[in-house]
C-alpha cells in the first residue's frame, strides 16, 4: 500500500460553498465526506446554507473573528483541536483568534462522523487543507477586486491581505465581498516547511472549561422537566426478564414511575434490519424514572426482578476450552498464506510454538454510559456522548419509525470512549424510554451497570509457530481463536507479513452470547503483545539481538510488490532505530532490564523500549521510550499525550485487566474488584516522532499494542520468566508473594 | 423530603433532598454544579472529590444530612477566576485528555498541597493514587502538581 499523499482528487464545487451571513461576514460550509468521493453531488441549497448540507464550517465575522465548527466527535483524542488547526494553517490566521465549536450531526450527507480507528485526521487531512486554502484565496480575490488589482499580486498571512503597494486589508474587511465571489477551483497549498500552526503545540480547546468544572460532558447535560432513568438489565448474559415487583421501588422518594422497555429493540431485531452499532438483545428491561439521579439509582436497587435463562450461561472455563479446541483443530479460516508453511515446518531444524491468552476487558470509560432523549411527534432529540452519531441517528429513525430528518443528534464531550461509545445500545435505551413516556429523559448508568452490560474486548488466544532452519526463520503460522469475531481484514497484512517467505494467518471463533465489540486498537491490542513476545523468544533462540532481528526481517519487505502489505518496511526500521537510540537500547544501567517491541497499526508505526526494575523482587515498570511514525505531527503536545496515554493504558490492562464470567455473570462490577492502573504504578513515558513530510495518520490507538510486549520482554530479562497470559499480575503472583 | 442549608463555596444554599442523598448528586442535580463528577459511587475513583473544611473527601460518600455546619468547597469555588495555581499548572502542562477525571484530580491535589507544600515526586504519586484517570494522563498530573507546588512556594 502506498502510504504517500492521499491520491483522491476532488472538485471544490462539490464540497464547498460560501454564503453571506445576515449579520455580516461569511460562512463557508464544506463536506468532508462528499469531498472524498468525487462523484457524489451533495444536495446543497446555497441560499439556505445549514448544518444539513455540510458537516463543517468556517465562519469569519466582519470583525475578523474566525469560528471553526469541528465535525468529529471528541473522545479525548484531540481532534477537536487538531482538525481546526489544519484549517487555520491553510486559511492563514492566528491560532489565538480562532474559536472552535463542536458541530452537531449532519444526518443527511455524510459518512464518517465517527471517532474510531484513529482515522479522523488521516481521512480529512487533504480536505481540511483544501478548504482552508480555498477560503484564503476567496478572501484574497475579494481584496483584489476592492483594490482593482490582480489577485496574483496579493498575498495573505495571519489574517491580513497585502498588495504590491503594501496596502493591507484584514480578512474581516472583505468577508462580505468574498461571500459573493465564485469559489476558486485552483488553490495552492502550503509546503510543510511553511507551516506555522501545524507542528506547533496547541492546547486542548476545552482546557479552561475542564479545569473549572463547567458543563461539557453527556452526564452534565440537562433540560427543563427532564426525568432521570436507571435501567435494570439482566444480571447474566443468557437471561431475560420473567417478572418484577416495583412496590418497594415506588416508595422511594423522587421515583415517579417504573416501566419496562424492550419492545422497540425486539421489533428492530425481528424486522431483520441490522446495524453494527445495535447491540441490544430481545429482553425486556425494567426502568425506574425519577426526579433525580439518586432516586433513580436507589429505585433500581429496590426492584425485585426474576430472570429466566434463554440460552447457556457461559463461564470463563467454557471459553478457555472452546478457544483451545479451535486452536487444536485444523479447520481455521486461512486469511493470508505466502509460500508453503507446511513444507517449511517439515524441513525445519526446529519449530517453536507458543500460545498467548487474553481475557475479556470492559472499557470502563471514566464517564459511565448515559444519553439524553426527547421524543415528540415532531422530532427526536438526542444529546450525549457518542462516537457514531450518524449511525445512531439512522437506527433511531428506524426504531421510532420517523424520517431521518426528524432526528437531531448533538454530541457532547465524552469522558473517554475507547470503542465503547461506538455502540448505540445506551442511546437506544434512552430513546425507547422517552418514546414510551413522551418526556425528556436522561438514561444514567452506574459503574456497575456499565461493567455488567458492556461490549467487551473479547477473550482471544493466539498460537504462533515458527520454523527455524540454518539460523533463519523460514516459516510462520499465526492462529487466532476469538470469542464472536476475528481480526479485521487488514490485520493479516500487518508486520511481520511479507518478512517471512512461508507465512500463514488463520482464524476461527466461538459464538458467545456475551456482547463484545471494539476496544482501543481492536485485535492488535493483544496481537501486538503476543507477536512481539514471540519475537523476543525467537531472538533468544537464534542468539541475535531482538532489535537486530526485527531490522533484519524488515529488510525482506522493503521492496515488496505486494499491495496488500499495510506497513512500510523502511518506516518501521526507522522507527525501530529511533526507539533503540532514544531508549538507550542495550545500555541499561545495572539493575535495569529492557524489553523491546515494535508494531504497526492504524497506519502508524510504533516501537517501544520498556524498562523494568525489581523492587523487593517485584518487577516495576519505570520507563518507556516510544518512537512513532505518524507522518506529519499536527499538534505535537496532543500527539504526545495520545501516545503516552496509549502506552500506559496498554501496560495497565496487560498488568491488571481481567474480566471473568461465572454462570453468565461478570465477576467484577466496580473499581473495588476491577483494577485499573494508578498514578503510583505508572512509568515515565517519553515519546519521539520520526520526522517526515508524509500525510498524518492516527494516534489514538497505535501506541497501545506494542506496550504489553515491551514490558513482558523486560520482565523476562529481569526474572527469566515468560508471560503468556494477561493479566500479568496473576502470572507474577508467585514472584510478588515469594 | 427535608430541607437543608449547606455552606458551599462560601455561600449558603438551601434545597430539598432525601437525608441519605450523597452530596455528589445534590451538587449535580439540585444545584447545577456539575464540575464534581460521578465515576464509581463507592469511594474508589476520586472523580467526585470536594473539600470539607479544607480536606479532600469523596462526595459520593457524604450524605447531605451530615454536612450542615461544614464548609464545603467544590471545583467551582476553588478559585474566583479559575486561576488557582493548580488550575494554572494544569493548563500550562495541558494535562487533560478526555478531561472527565480532572476536577477530582485538582481537588485532591489542592488539599494535598495545603498539607505538604513541598512534596517529593514519590509523595505526589502516593497522594494522588486514589484518583483514577482512565485516559492515563498520570505523567502530566504528576508534573502539574509539582509545578503548582513551585508556583505556590
Ligand atoms: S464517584 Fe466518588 S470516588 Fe468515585
Ligand atoms: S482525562 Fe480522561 S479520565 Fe482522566
Amino acid at each position: 500500500m502506498s502510504t504517500q499523499e492521499n491520491k483522491v482528487t476532488f472538485s471544490r464545487r462539490n464540497f464547498l460553498r460560501a454564503s453571506a451571513l445576515a449579520s455580516g461576514g461569511i460562512m463557508i460550509g464544506f463536506n468532508l465526506f462528499t469531498a472524498c468521493k468525487p462523484n457524489v453531488k451533495p444536495s446543497v441549497d446555497v441560499e439556505n446554507l445549514n448544518f444539513n448540507d455540510f458537516n463543517a464550517f468556517i465562519k469569519i465575522s466582519k470583525e475578523g473573528y474566525v469560528t471553526i465548527y469541528s465535525p468529529n466527535p471528541e473522545i479525548g483524542q484531540g481532534v477537536k483541536t487538531s482538525m481546526p488547526m489544519i484549517i487555520a494553517e491553510e486559511l492563514d490566521v492566528d491560532w489565538d483568534k480562532v474559536h472552535v465549536v463542536q458541530a452537531p450531526l449532519d444526518t443527511k450527507n455524510y459518512t464518517r462522523q465517527l471517532a474510531g480507528g484513529s482515522g479522523s485526521i488521516r481521512v480529512s487531512w487533504p480536505v481540511l487543507r483544501q478548504t482552508g486554502a480555498t477560503a484564503k484565496q476567496m478572501l484574497i480575490n475579494a481584496a483584489a477586486v476592492k483594490w482593482g488589482v490582480d489577485a496574483a499580486t496579493c498575498s495573505a498571512s495571519k489574517g491580513i491581505i497585502t498588495n504590491e503597494k503594501g496596502e493591507t486589508l484584514g480578512y474581516g474587511e472583505v468577508v462580505n465581498e468574498a461571500a459573493t465571489l465564485e469559489v476558486p477551483e485552483d488553490v495552492t497549498l502550503k509546503k510543510p516547511s511553511e507551516f506555522s500552526i501545524i507542528g506547533k503545540s496547541a492546547t486542548n480547546v476545552d482546557l479552561e472549561k475542564i479545569v473549572t468544572g463547567e458543563p461539557l460532558f453527556g452526564l452534565d447535560y440537562k433540560e427543563e422537566g427532564m426525568l432521570y432513568a436507571s435501567v435494570v438489565r439482566p444480571p447474566s448474559f443468557g437471561q431475560e426478564l420473567e417478572s418484577y415487583d416495583a412496590t418497594e421501588a415506588k416508595k422511594i422518594s423522587g421515583v415517579v414511575d417504573v416501566i419496562t422497555i424492550g419492545e422497540k429493540a425486539r421489533n428492530f431485531i425481528e424486522s431483520g434490519k441490522t446495524n453494527w452499532t445495535f447491540k441490544l438483545t430481545k429482553t425486556d428491561k425494567v426502568v425506574v424514572l425519577a426526579k433525580n439521579t439518586w432516586g433513580a439509582i436507589k429505585g433500581a436497587k429496590a426492584i425485585k426482578a426474576t430472570w429466566k435463562d434463554n440460552s447457556e450461561l457461559e463461564d470463563t472455563k467454557l471459553h478457555d476450552e472452546k478457544l483451545t479446541s479451535l486452536l487444536e483443530a485444523n479447520d481455521l479460516d486461512v486469511r493470508r498464506e505466502d509460500g508453503n508453511v507446511k513444507k517449511a515446518f517439515k524441513e525445519a531444524d526446529k519449530v517453536i510454538e507458543r500460545t498467548y491468552h487474553s481475557p475479556f476487558l470492559p472499557h470502563n470509560c471514566m464517564e459511565p454510559m448515559n444519553f439524553f432523549a426527547n421524543v415528540t411527534s415532531e422530532k427526536v432529540h438526542l444529546v450525549g456522548p457518542t462516537q457514531t452519531p450518524e449511525f445512531v441517528a439512522r437506527v433511531a429513525a428506524e426504531i421510532i419509525g420517523c424520517d431521518l430528518e426528524q432526528v437531531h443528534v448533538e454530541m457532547t464531550r465524552m469522558g473517554g470512549g475507547f470503542g465503547r461509545r461506538l455502540y448505540g445500545d445506551f442511546v437506544y435505551e434512552a430513546l425507547e424510554i422517552s418514546d414510551k413516556i413522551k418526556k425528556p429523559v436522561k438514561m444514567v448508568s452506574t459503574r456497575e451497570d456499565d461493567v455488567i452490560s458492556g461490549t467487551y474486548r473479547p477473550a482471544i488466544k493466539y498460537r504462533i509457530a515458527a520454523s527455524i532452519k540454518e539460523g533463519k526463520i523460514t516459516g510462520y503460522h499465526l492462529k487466532e481463536a476469538a470469542i464472536n469475531d476475528n481480526m479485521y481484514g487488514l490485520v493479516p497484512h500487518f508486520f511481520p507479513a511479507g518478512c517471512i517467505p512461508n507465512y500463514k494467518v488463520s482464524t476461527g471463533n466461538y459464538k458467545s452470547n456475551i456482547s463484545t465489540g471494539a476496544w482501543r486498537a481492536p485485535y492488535t491490542n493483544f496481537l501486538g503483545y503476543a507477536e512481539q513476545c514471540f519475537f523476543d523468544e525467537l531472538a533468544q533462540e537464534l542468539e541475535i539481538d531482538p532489535v537486530q532481528l526485527r531490522l533484519n526481517l524488515l529488510e525482506n519487505v522493503k521492496d515488496t510488490k505486494d499491495e496488500k502489505i499495510q506497513y512500510s518496511g523502511k518506516r518501521m526500521q526507522d522507527t525501530i532505530r529511533l526507539a533503540a537510540e532514544k531508549g538507550g537500547w542495550g545500555k541499561a544501567k545495572e539493575g535495569v532490564y529492557q524489553g523491546f517491541s515494535a508494531y504497526y497499526s492504524h497506519n502508524t508505526h510504533v516501537a517501544e523500549v520498556a524498562e523494568v526494575e525489581l523492587k523487593e523482587g517485584v518487577p516495576v515498570v519505570t520507563k518507556v521510550v516510544a518512537a512513532v511514525d505518524c507522518g506529519i505531527v499536527v499538534n505535537p503536545t496532543g500527539a504526545k499525550n495520545q501516545v503516552v496515554g496509549g502506552v500506559i493504558d496498554g501496560i495497565g490492562h496487560a498488568m491488571y485487566g481481567n474480566l471473568t464470567f461465572n454462570e453468565g455473570k461478570p465477576s467484577s462490577r466496580n473499581f473495588d474488584n476491577y483494577r485499573l492502573i494508578r498514578i503510583n504504578e505508572t512509568p515515565k513515558v517519553e515519546v519521539h516522532f520520526v520526522e517526515n513530510e508524509i500525510a498524518p495518520t492516527g494516534l489514538g490507538e497505535p501506541g497501545l499494542p506494542p506496550a504489553g510486549g515491551a514490558v513482558a520482554n523486560a520482565i523476562h530479562k529481569a526474572l527469566g520468566k515468560r508471560l503468556y497470559k494477561q493479566p500479568f499480575i496473576e502470572e507474577l503472583k508467585s514472584n510478588i508473594q515469594g | 423530603m427535608p430541607n437543608y442549608t449547606l455552606k458551599i463555596n462560601g455561600k449558603s444554599v438551601s434545597f430539598i433532598a432525601d437525608a441519605d442523598t450523597p452530596l455528589l448528586w445534590v451538587l449535580r442535580d439540585e444545584l447545577d454544579m456539575v464540575g464534581t463528577k460521578f465515576g464509581c459511587g463507592i469511594a474508589q475513583c476520586g472523580a467526585c472529590t470536594v473539600h470539607v473544611d479544607g480536606t479532600a473527601m469523596r462526595s459520593c460518600q457524604l450524605q447531605v444530612s451530615t454536612l450542615e455546619n461544614e464548609e464545603i468547597t467544590t471545583i467551582e469555588g476553588l478559585s474566583a477566576e479559575g486561576n488557582h495555581p493548580l488550575q494554572e499548572a494544569w493548563k500550562e502542562v495541558d494535562v487533560p485528555q478526555c478531561g472527565y477525571c480532572q476536577t477530582g484530580q485538582i481537588m485532591t491535589a489542592a488539599s494535598f498541597l495545603k498539607e505538604n507544600p513541598n512534596p517529593s515526586k514519590e509523595e505526589i504519586r502516593e497522594a494522588m493514587q486514589g484518583n483514577i484517570c482512565r485516559c492515563a494522563a498520570y505523567n502530566r498530573i504528576e508534573k502539574a502538581v509539582a509545578l503548582a507546588a513551585d508556583k505556590m512556594s
